[in-house]
């Protein structure tokens, strides 16, 4: 189902909730898991050379669910991040994104590509909107590449934007909008394609404190209104509390703990 | 679908607009040579055709009267006229020089002093496209220039130590070398090819006068009929034939060439020395920085796409990782080196066609060419993003998650 198909907060009709109540039912049915992993490894190079970046890694991340991951340089963040998004290749262990395996030591997904697209969103530290696509354009990027007409694709953009209150902005181009705006605008390119899983990575680093909590509170809440599993690795000592679960990664080991869950609304 | 590199363009317009000006004005030379080239071969045929010959005979053996030097006896026309097939016959001489403008103004010309007899319009060698006042119609002293030369109605010329008023102005009368041509009576001419100074006639009597074998007793008239041969010219350079209706050139040239022991062209013969052999070099030449230019041009649109997608790398990255196909970005970088160098073709043709009018020689551009050029340019850009293509498509979308 389509963003266009189905309301967002803030514009919905009692019909329309119902509606949604339905699908996230269905859908949380059909994901079951939002992120799940079991046993992760990662070896980079080979005999006396061989470092383990991920000697064991355990996660699992229901949907709707936001949950941090930190640790200390080096310890594995960015490595566990990329086999998470499909960029490199895990060396053991299994992996299941949004109830699907796709890594079972073995990629079970030959088209890598299209599975960052349809699957995974991405947040990174830096906005990295592309400069010379206005906003609504950024968000609507990743359907229109996957073939959707344009004015379908602009018009589950402008939706989603209207969600992220920086639909006003939606014709001005990313070097006039505010480190916040730009944030807002690229965690709306994450959602646009619906995936069940996104990655944040240091999303708030650039943020003071007012507008990194107003990431985190955006998060959250497309987090339960999309039913997507949400990562956010982070060093940010302002958002961390605001967490229910983190895992903590040290030496490529994962410890889960529970966070003080911060109310932020 | 969206256009990635039409929106790319669009936001940096000015830095694709500046670069495809210059870019484009390198286009414009090269194209400007080939309209040098063109307009060599075509002042080449204008010549051919201006002098309204089928056949030209020149001296045995050599590749006349516009490659070569050739002497021909200013009296063979008579027998030419005479054989079949020719309808009209008419000496003509070329010397190349520089001719002075006299009074107020003076200044010299370079161009083709051409010898013809002034027989009116329509006979071999006469000058054509007379855009104003009179063809030759006295035996001395006039003459028709070419409007190349500057000169105007009235004016006076100097051609060796004569002086001529020049009386009609023609069009498009060029040499192979695109000087623009003099028209003067061939008696002068002839005069003019070879007479020399004064002192020159003096000291040429007195060497003749002292050879015992021209100066001999008993021979009265001798010594006066060898100095009196010594200063006339007899010769032409080349003798125009006409043919008459229903005869083939070398039907005509064939019997010319076996009875008069000539050397008979065609115009296909003279076309092909005179572009195959007396322009080849230039020719050649311009080849040379037609080539330059295109590696010249090739290699800045491919570092200019090479730097700009430099510069988004971090985007390419990032659009990778979301899942942007290979093929998406490669056509982003190709239709951006393609857009910059329509610009600068675009650019390169006007102002090649502005340019063009001012330059000294005639220079032609045919719209062949310019097709030509298109492809060229298109072929030249997808080649110069080739390098683009490849630095974006080692991107590794990691890149964008940092670590």
């Amino acid at each position: 189902m389509s963003i266009s198909e189905r309301p967002l907060a803030g514009a919905r009709s009692g019909e329309d909730l119902r509606s949604q109540h339905t699908h996230v039912a269905q859908s949380a049915s059909k994901r079951a898991v939002g992120i799940h992993i079991d046993g992760l490894r990662k070896r980079y190079g080979s005999g006396d050379t061989a470092v383990d970046a991920l000697k064991h890694v355990d996660m699992t991340v229901a949907p709707g669910e936001v949950v941090g991951l930190i640790g200390p340089s080096g310890s594995g963040k960015s490595t566990l991040l990329k086999c998470l998004g499909a960029v490199i290749e895990p060396s053991a262990g299994r992996m299941t994104l949004g109830g699907e395996t796709i890594y079972d030591e073995g990629w079970k997904i030959r088209d890598l590509r299209a599975l960052r697209r349809d699957r995974i969103g991405f947040v990174f530290q830096a906005p990295y909107l592309i400069p010379f696509l206005d906003v609504l354009d950024n968000v609507a990027l990743l359907p229109m590449l996957a073939g959707r007409p344009n004015a379908e694709a602009r018009q589950r953009a402008l939706e989603l934007l209207e969600a992220l209150d920086v639909a006003h902005r939606s014709r001005a181009m990313p070097s006039q909008l505010s480190g916040g705006e730009q944030q807002r605008v690229a965690i709306a390119r994450a959602l646009v394609s619906r995936p069940p899983v996104i990655l944040a990575d240091e999303p708030t680093a650039p943020l003071d404190s007012e507008r990194a909590l107003g990431v985190i509170r955006i998060l959250n809440r497309m987090a339960r209104e999309f039913d997507t599993a949400i990562i956010v690795v982070t060093h940010d000592e302002k958002i961390i509390p605001t967490f229910r679960r983190i895992y903590h990664i040290r030496d490529g080991r994962t410890h889960e703990e529970a966070g003080e869950g911060r109310s932020i609304e | 679908m969206i256009s990635l590199a039409g929106r790319d363009i669009l936001h940096g317009w000015g830095k694709f607009v500046f670069t495809g000006l210059g870019l484009g004005l390198l286009i414009g030379v090269t194209l400007t040579m080939a309209g040098v080239y063109r307009g060599m071969v075509d002042d080449a045929k204008v010549l051919l055709d201006n002098s309204g010959a089928d056949l030209w005979v020149v001296q045995q053996d050599t590749l006349g009267p516009y490659a070569e030097s050739s002497s021909v006896h200013d009296d063979v026309w008579r027998s030419i006229a005479a054989m079949e097939g020719v309808a009209r016959t008419a000496n003509i001489t070329y010397l190349t020089m520089q001719v002075r403008l006299t009074g107020p103004g003076a200044r010299d010309v370079r161009a083709m002093v051409v010898g013809v007899t002034p027989d009116g319009p329509g006979h071999p060698g006469q000058p054509v496209h007379l855009v104003a006042g009179r063809h030759l119609t006295r035996s001395h002293y006039e003459a028709v220039a070419d409007v190349a030369t500057g000169f105007a109605l009235g004016d006076t010329i100097r051609v060796r130590r004569n002086e001529y008023t020049v009386v009609g102005l023609a069009r498009r009368m060029v040499s192979s070398g695109g000087d623009p041509m003099v028209f003067i009576p061939l008696k002068d001419a002839q005069e003019a090819q070879f007479l020399k100074d004064n002192d020159a006639i003096v000291r040429q009597r007195a060497r003749t006068a002292q050879n015992p074998a021209l100066n001999r007793p008993g021979v009265p008239g001798l010594l006066d009929a060898v100095i009196a041969s010594q200063s006339t010219n007899p010769y032409v350079n080349a003798v125009l034939v006409q043919l008459a209706p229903g005869y083939t050139p070398e039907r005509v040239a064939e019997p010319i060439r076996r009875w008069q022991r000539l050397t008979v062209y065609t115009r296909a013969q003279m076309e092909e020395i005179l572009i195959a052999k007396l322009i080849a070099t230039s020719a050649r030449q311009i080849a040379m920085f037609l080539v330059i230019l295109a590696i010249v041009s090739a290699a800045i649109v491919a570092f200019i796409i090479y730097t700009l997608t430099l510069g988004k790398i971090r985007e390419i990255a990032v659009l990778k990782l979301i899942g942007t196909r290979n093929r998406t970005i490669a056509a982003m970088i190709l239709q951006q080196a393609l857009g910059l160098g329509l610009i600068g073709f675009v650019v390169g043709k006007i102002a090649a066609t502005f340019w063009a009018p001012a330059f000294p020689k005639y220079v032609l551009l045919e719209t062949g060419d310019t097709v030509r050029a298109l492809v060229a340019v298109v072929v030249i850009c997808v080649l110069a993003s080739v390098l683009a293509i490849r630095a974006a498509l080692r991107v590794d979308p990691a890149e964008a998650i940092g670590g």
